[in-house]
């Protein structure tokens, strides 16, 4: 075993090699280690899953039916509250986050951009469930009574923005994602804004372009492979972010076909209703149902790290 | 320098400090050395009527289960362990279902629930097994309801089901008027607020409209989490009460437990109960349904949400909260310990539960749960005979 691997490097004795070897092979192991247990949650879901998948088969996944009295699982109206509700939050998050990271990392002055940035990333500190009680008491209410009551009235013949408004409902905990997701975005995008060499910059300036020249030609189509990433972290956050959405997106059992209509997340369904489920095809389904948001998260995660990698093709980004 | 004496001296103190809080502890365990007790001892101390006496030596019991009835559960140990030093029990609030799941896999001493455990739910027992329900109190399931300055409101159970059916949308509907002489009802939408997690409280709630309403039997049913017709879903009592309460929900109605209601001052309407007379959720109207339902008690305590029990002042929903514990208990000493706790419960613990917003056991059936503590039994024989 050791004889077969001679120290070839810096020419030191075996003794002195041990502690590297032995570091080598631990953090080996660890590494491995990690996606062993990605690898045995999906195992332990599928099994677990199974039950559900047998009984009602690809139904499971399109029904629209969630009766535990009756034993009837569908898991559609949660796949599509979640979808939808991470969608709002990213439409809402996007602009006002990559804009924000702009301002921070090539307009602000340093005395305003370091405490600004230090606040933007305080908002990751917050307790989502505080997220959620001021979501309730507040943001919900004025909600209902400004924006919501705004679109009811004059865009209310669209479908999407057909009320009643009642405050809590897919709009509400969209914002609420929104405002949870900026930090991901706003300082993974700062930081990639502020990587782009100064060189790029200045030669823009040389051409005789305005700021806004700068930023849209040169800054922005550099980054925007770590932008792109950005995004998708953020979205990946808003999927499986429960308590909050829980509190305001007001858990409906029904497929909403306005955006303030109400409706549940996979992870807030799971998350409720889990503890007194009864043993068997409830608690099957239930699996499943986190197998399903596990597949959706890894699926998006692929699809952006395939974009990345495309976008970086000759870009220069953030890893 | 001058810093480190306070410092010093304040070491000084705490170690004081321990040697004192170590000497009271080897005090008050001091009596514990005494031989532990066998089963056959106990046995001798308790033939007869008297109350069985928990064991001498330290003991800690584990439970898990209903949330429900946690704040009186959390009364109760304290006051017992108050009373016996040596005996702590913990409990965990995780849920009636996880509370049977903790049980059928035996990480825990004793289990709770409110709804009582399901035919499935036996078979899944351990085999050999008998597992005891243990009625600790009752509780009752208020309608809430958000009308701003109106605060007086009698329903009948049609009223009931047809607002939880989406029926009934608007509050001066004359089905509601037609119970409400004299008081002018707003013409202002109804909005249905709904349990999210799954719940006894709910179970309570959906037996009632499933006994009163065919309509609601034959579409939606009864239990812990059903598909609920119309309405949002909000977790737990507070979220459901955070969904009825404050202006900005004028119009919405829901559901909570009782005790909650009480604690935290909710306007509860006043249903209908068997007798044709309006009551208001109480322990007094709870208790005397479920007086007026003793005889049809099932053999196995295994009862029901009690709807439209009979009598004047009963209150018309109203369900048990049980302990479960195994018959044939695997540890002597704990064994013993249960049985003693679960006589304290149904005996002195019981003057507890009004305070508290819980409903105490009616006679017969406070009866009824303590000889069936003679049934407990730790290696073949009784632990109290």
């Amino acid at each position: 075993m050791a004889t077969t691997t001679p120290p070839t490097f810096r020419g030191t004795s075996r003794a002195a090699n041990l502690p590297d070897r032995i570091f080598r092979n631990g953090t080996r192991a660890l590494g491995w280690a990690v996606v062993g247990i990605l690898v045995l949650i999906g195992i332990v879901l599928s099994v677990s899953g199974s039950q559900a998948f047998a009984t009602f088969g690809p139904g499971f996944i399109t029904g629209t039916t969630w009766d535990p009295v009756k034993d009837v699982y569908g898991a559609l109206p949660y796949i599509v509250g979640t979808l939808a509700a991470a969608t709002i939050a990213i439409v809402l998050a996007m602009p006002l986050g990559v804009l924000t990271a702009v301002y921070l990392a090539e307009l602000a002055p340093r005395r305003v951009a370091i405490p600004l940035t230090f606040m933007i990333e305080l908002l990751a500190a917050i307790p989502s469930v505080v997220f959620g009680l001021w979501g309730v008491f507040v943001l919900s209410p004025l909600l209902r009574s400004t924006v919501e009551a705004w679109f009811v009235e004059n865009l209310g013949w669209i479908p999407i923005f057909a009320g009643p408004s009642f405050g809590v409902g897919l709009f509400a905990a969209g914002v609420i994602l929104a405002i949870m997701i900026l930090p991901t975005i706003v300082s993974i995008s700062r930081e990639v804004i502020s990587s782009i060499p100064g060189s790029h910059r200045e030669a823009m300036f040389a051409l005789g372009a305005t700021r806004w020249e700068v930023v849209t030609k040169a800054v922005l189509p550099a980054a925007r492979s770590g932008i792109v990433g950005a995004v998708i972290l953020g979205f990946g956050r808003a999927l499986g972010e429960t308590m909050a959405v829980t509190m305001v997106i007001g858990n409906a059992q029904s497929i909403p076909t306005s955006i303030f209509g109400q409706s549940q997340t996979i992870a807030s369904k799971i998350a409720t209703t889990f503890s007194e489920a009864s043993v068997g095809i409830q608690t099957s389904s239930l699996i499943a149902l986190g197998l399903i948001l596990l597949v959706i998260t890894l699926a998006l995660n692929v699809i952006a790290r395939t974009l990345v990698a495309q976008a970086a093709g000759g870009a220069v980004g953030a890893d | 320098m001058t810093i480190d004496r306070p410092l010093r001296v304040g070491g000084l103190t705490l170690a004081t400090a321990i040697v004192l809080a170590a000497c009271g502890g080897g005090a008050s365990t001091a009596p514990t050395i005494a031989p532990t007790t066998a089963p056959g001892a106990t046995a001798e101390e308790s033939t007869g009527p008297t109350s069985p006496e928990p064991p001498t030596g330290d003991v800690v019991l584990q439970g898990a289960g209903a949330t429900f009835p946690n704040p009186l559960y959390q009364v109760w140990f304290e006051a017992f362990n108050y009373q016996y030093n040596n005996i702590q029990i913990d409990y965990q609030s995780i849920g009636s279902g996880g509370g049977i799941k903790a049980i059928t896999e035996g990480t825990v001493d004793f289990g709770a629930s409110d709804a009582p455990m399901k035919d499935a739910e036996i078979a899944a027992l351990p085999a050999g097994s008998a597992m005891l329900h243990i009625p600790t109190a009752l509780g009752a399931v208020v309608v809430i309801f958000n009308l701003g300055d109106l605060k007086d409101l009698n329903l009948d159970s049609d009223n009931v089901a047809n607002i939880f059916l989406g029926k009934i949308t608007k509050w001066n509907d004359p089905a509601i008027a037609a119970n409400n002489p004299g008081v002018a009802l707003p013409d202002q939408a109804i909005r249905v607020v709904h349990r999210s997690d799954g719940s006894g409280t709910t179970n309570a709630f959906t037996t009632y409209l499933d006994t009163v309403s065919g309509e609601w039997h034959d579409s939606v049913g009864k239990g812990k989490e059903v598909n609920w017709p119309v309405g949002i879903g909000a977790p737990g009592n507070d979220g459901v009460a955070g969904g009825v309460k404050g202006d900005a929900n004028l119009g919405a109605v829901g559901y909570v437990e009782l005790n909650y209601a009480t604690t935290a001052g909710l306007t509860s309407a006043r249903l209908k109960n068997v007798a044709g007379k309006f009551v208001a959720g109480s322990t007094d109207g709870v208790t005397a349904a479920a007086e007026g339902a003793a005889a049809d008690f099932p053999a196995d305590f295994r009862q029901a949400p009690i709807i439209n029990g009979a009598g004047d002042g009963t209150y018309p929903i109203a369900s048990y909260t049980y302990l479960l514990v195994y018959k044939e208990q695997t540890d002597a000493i704990k064994g013993q310990t249960l049985v003693a706790f679960l006589y304290w419960a149904l005996t002195d613990g019981q003057a507890t539960e009004g305070g508290l917003g819980y409903a105490p056991l009616p006679a017969p059936i406070r009866e009824k749960a303590l000889s069936e503590l003679h049934a407990i039994t730790a290696g073949g024989s009784p632990i109290w005979p």
